[in-house]
């Protein structure tokens, strides 16, 4: 048999997404309707694995559920994998190959911004639906688009006041990774803490690749703030951490973070290195209601895995949710019918009642202010009922403009 | 006073962080000539076997022997079966060790995770000139001099440095002495992963351990080494106390970034003007 460049990338590619199928898919297909295909881009393999291994398990698990369950509007799903292995470029060529070769009538997945934003235009122009499932600093106005995560607004809107108000976390020092999201989410920090009467002693953007903190640590304690806020990010940063640990520790100085736990920091550091950090986030393992617990369960159980699990990993259960229960609304999974239904669209989840906020396409979500204990493990403090995108209300309003597909920079001052 | 006490902390910090990581790239790539792009991957393996003998139970001192020695065990099977075929072809050597690199890179992430491990002292802060600093550090900073003092006193005073010396000077007479060189290279490079074993498991404490780590270190250890010119122990002292002043000095004053910035300025301006390296004119040393 001859083949042709093409149609080898084809058949090895289509290889490729059956193969990483297996075992993460385990229900067939419900007979002779005409599937609803779904597609799922995240890095199962690469140096951002990390944060997609439990969401694409927890995609495949609400798959499953709803074909057990009879499947959408009388149709199986079809769930199709794309491992991206961390590179963008494969984001752009396989968000392509989903919508074009695969005809998929949505597409979840993308980890982080710069791969949303390889997505989002390729969705725009071949007429689809994307599903983003990840915390990000907030912005996206776009209705082929909807973002099922936290943005900083929500995020701080209960972790600022929890802090400044009932701690006395007046004076902060804030310490951002050096991009995009570090940057967005500090000024947010900043005009928080000012809101509130705080004051922000200091701002420090650190790179990426910074592992000595010796000398930020050395500042810190010249300033003598009450609360450090980090908003690092990555396996460098996770030496302040230790660093902290080994200086002032969080029984002299408060340390409150946007990012902890969810890359499941926690898990990486020793249990006497992540005592007593405050973090916020829209769902963790030990959220002690019987939605989370049950929700613990079943991923538990269909997945033979014991760790935690965590936001990014619930997020993929939540997107799914959400999107089914938008396709239902639309009695129809064609892309621009669920476009119509999604806002006002709403499951109770394992994080509490999710709703698609029709203005920007955002989710609103209860946040859970927690504070890790002396095993690894998170102890609830309190949950902020449904918080509202505020951030990107601010900037975007998809039902005055229903055309606008930019990312807006919140501006302040 | 106290301030004055914060910068010599600073620098003696910044300054045993160099010699821990290019102390074993400096009788690698600085007497042997070998350029070693494994050799960040070197100290990430020598952080891993620590995690994992404190893992098995180890003490976390005998723990971070173990790894140096460990590192030696992998530096001396990595010159038997790749390096030693490959003296004096600089670009062959650059490509198999860049090979080694990833390799070493993905077999630690796929048995251990792309996700960072750490393994705490639990040494407490230690009062220094008014502020915290980890109790853990002073004993990185001892430990670079110690092994700084050893290495040269091994290369120094000892048989088995003068031959190494020899060997690296003029291998033919070496040889024509009576010297098995190949065995010197072995031992020279096996003591250079070592040392950078060891190296990798002092930063666990602090720095933790993960699969990349290397990435962060290398380009400074080479920047070292390089500044430092002909004679590999002088130069990278040198040099690391330099950038050490440097990097202490304006990342305590201002920021890490800025701190980067100024030494590799330095660093660009120093190889101009001196592009022997610090030690080029000096017509004796080690």
């Amino acid at each position: 048999m001859k083949l042709s460049r093409r149609q080898f990338t084809r058949l090895a590619s289509g290889g490729l997404a059956f193969a990483s199928l297996q075992g993460t898919l385990s229900t067939a297909g419900l007979a002779q309707e005409k599937p609803i295909k779904i597609a799922n881009i995240l890095d199962q393999t690469g140096g951002l694995n990390i944060y997609s291994l439990k969401q694409m398990k927890a995609v495949a698990m609400a798959t499953d559920e709803i074909n057990k369950a009879g499947g959408l509007l009388g149709r199986p799903l079809e769930l199709i994998f794309y491992d991206a292995q961390s590179s963008n470029q494969l984001y752009s060529q396989y968000a392509t190959q989903a919508l074009l070769r695969d005809e998929v009538d949505v597409i979840h997945g993308g980890v982080t911004s710069s791969s949303r934003e390889v997505i989002r235009p390729i969705v725009g122009r071949f007429k689809g639906l994307y599903v983003y499932n990840s915390l990000y600093e907030g912005g996206v106005c776009d209705r082929r688009h909807v973002s099922t995560g936290m943005v900083p607004g929500q995020q701080l809107d209960a972790l600022c006041p929890y802090v400044v108000k009932e701690l006395g976390g007046k004076k902060g020092y804030i310490l951002a990774a050096d991009y995009n999201y570090g940057h967005i989410t500090s000024k947010w920090l900043q005009k928080y803490i000012r809101d509130l009467g705080g004051e922000d002693l200091a701002v420090e953007f650190i790179p990426l690749d910074v592992s000595n903190f010796s000398s930020v640590i050395a500042r810190i304690q010249d300033a003598k703030p009450d609360v450090v806020w980090s908003a690092l990010v990555g396996a460098a940063h996770m030496s302040f951490y230790r660093q902290f640990h080994a200086t002032i520790g969080t029984d002299e100085m408060m340390l409150a973070s946007t990012t902890y736990s969810i890359g499941r920091e926690h898990v990486e550091l020793a249990p006497e290195e992540g005592k007593g950090i405050i973090l916020a986030t829209s769902f963790y393992d030990g959220l002690d209601t019987p939605a989370a617990n049950d929700f613990v369960r079943r991923f538990k159980e269909y997945t033979g895995e014991n760790d935690y699990i965590g936001e990014y990993g619930e997020g993929g259960y939540r997107g799914m949710a959400l999107w089914a229960e938008a396709v239902r609304r639309a009695g129809s999974a064609e892309p621009d019918a669920v476009m119509d239904a999604l806002g006002g669209t709403s499951v109770e989840g394992a994080g509490g009642l999710y709703t698609i906020d029709g203005q920007t396409n955002h989710t609103v979500m209860n946040i859970h202010v927690a504070v890790q204990d002396d095993k690894q493990e998170f102890e609830a403090i309190r949950t902020f009922d449904q918080m509202p995108p505020i951030d990107t209300q601010l900037v975007c309003n998809l039902n005055e403009n229903p055309n606008d597909t930019t990312q807006y920079e919140v501006q302040l001052d | 006073m106290d301030s004055l006490m914060v910068y010599v902390y600073q620098i003696a910090f910044s300054f045993s962080i160099l010699i821990l990581i290019s102390l074993g790239l400096a009788l690698i790539f600085g007497m042997m000539k070998v350029i070693n792009l494994a050799q960040g991957e070197f100290l990430m393996l020598g952080a891993y076997f620590c995690v994992l003998g404190s893992n098995l139970g180890l003490p976390l001192w005998l723990a971070m022997f173990a790894a140096g020695l460990g590192v030696g065990l992998v530096g001396v099977i990595v010159e038997r079966t790749v390096i030693r075929f490959l003296y004096g072809r600089v670009l062959d050597t650059l490509l198999a060790t860049w090979g080694i690199s990833l390799f070493l890179m993905g077999i630690v992430t796929t048995i251990a995770g792309p996700q960072s491990q750490s393994v705490p002292s639990n040494m407490g802060p230690v009062n220094f000139g008014g502020l915290n600093v980890p109790g853990y550090s002073l004993v990185m900073i001892v430990a670079a001099l110690l092994m700084l003092a050893g290495t040269y006193a091994i290369w120094r005073f000892t048989n088995l440095g003068l031959l190494v010396r020899g060997t690296m000077q003029n291998p033919e007479m070496a040889r024509a002495l009576g010297t098995n060189t190949s065995m010197i290279y072995m031992f020279t490079f096996g003591f250079g992963s070592a040392i950078t074993g060891l190296a990798g498991a002092l930063l666990v404490p602090l720095f933790g351990a993960s699969p990349t780590m290397g990435s962060f270190y290398i380009s400074k250890a080479f920047i070292t080494v390089i500044s430092g010119g002909p004679w590999p122990l002088i130069g990278t002292v040198s040099a690391s106390g330099l950038y050490g002043v440097i990097d202490g000095v304006v990342s305590y004053e201002l920021s890490p970034v800025l701190a980067e910035i100024c030494v590799l300025f330095v660093a660009v301006v120093m190889l101009r003007l001196l592009p022997q390296g610090i030690t080029g004119r000096m017509r004796k040393g080690i």
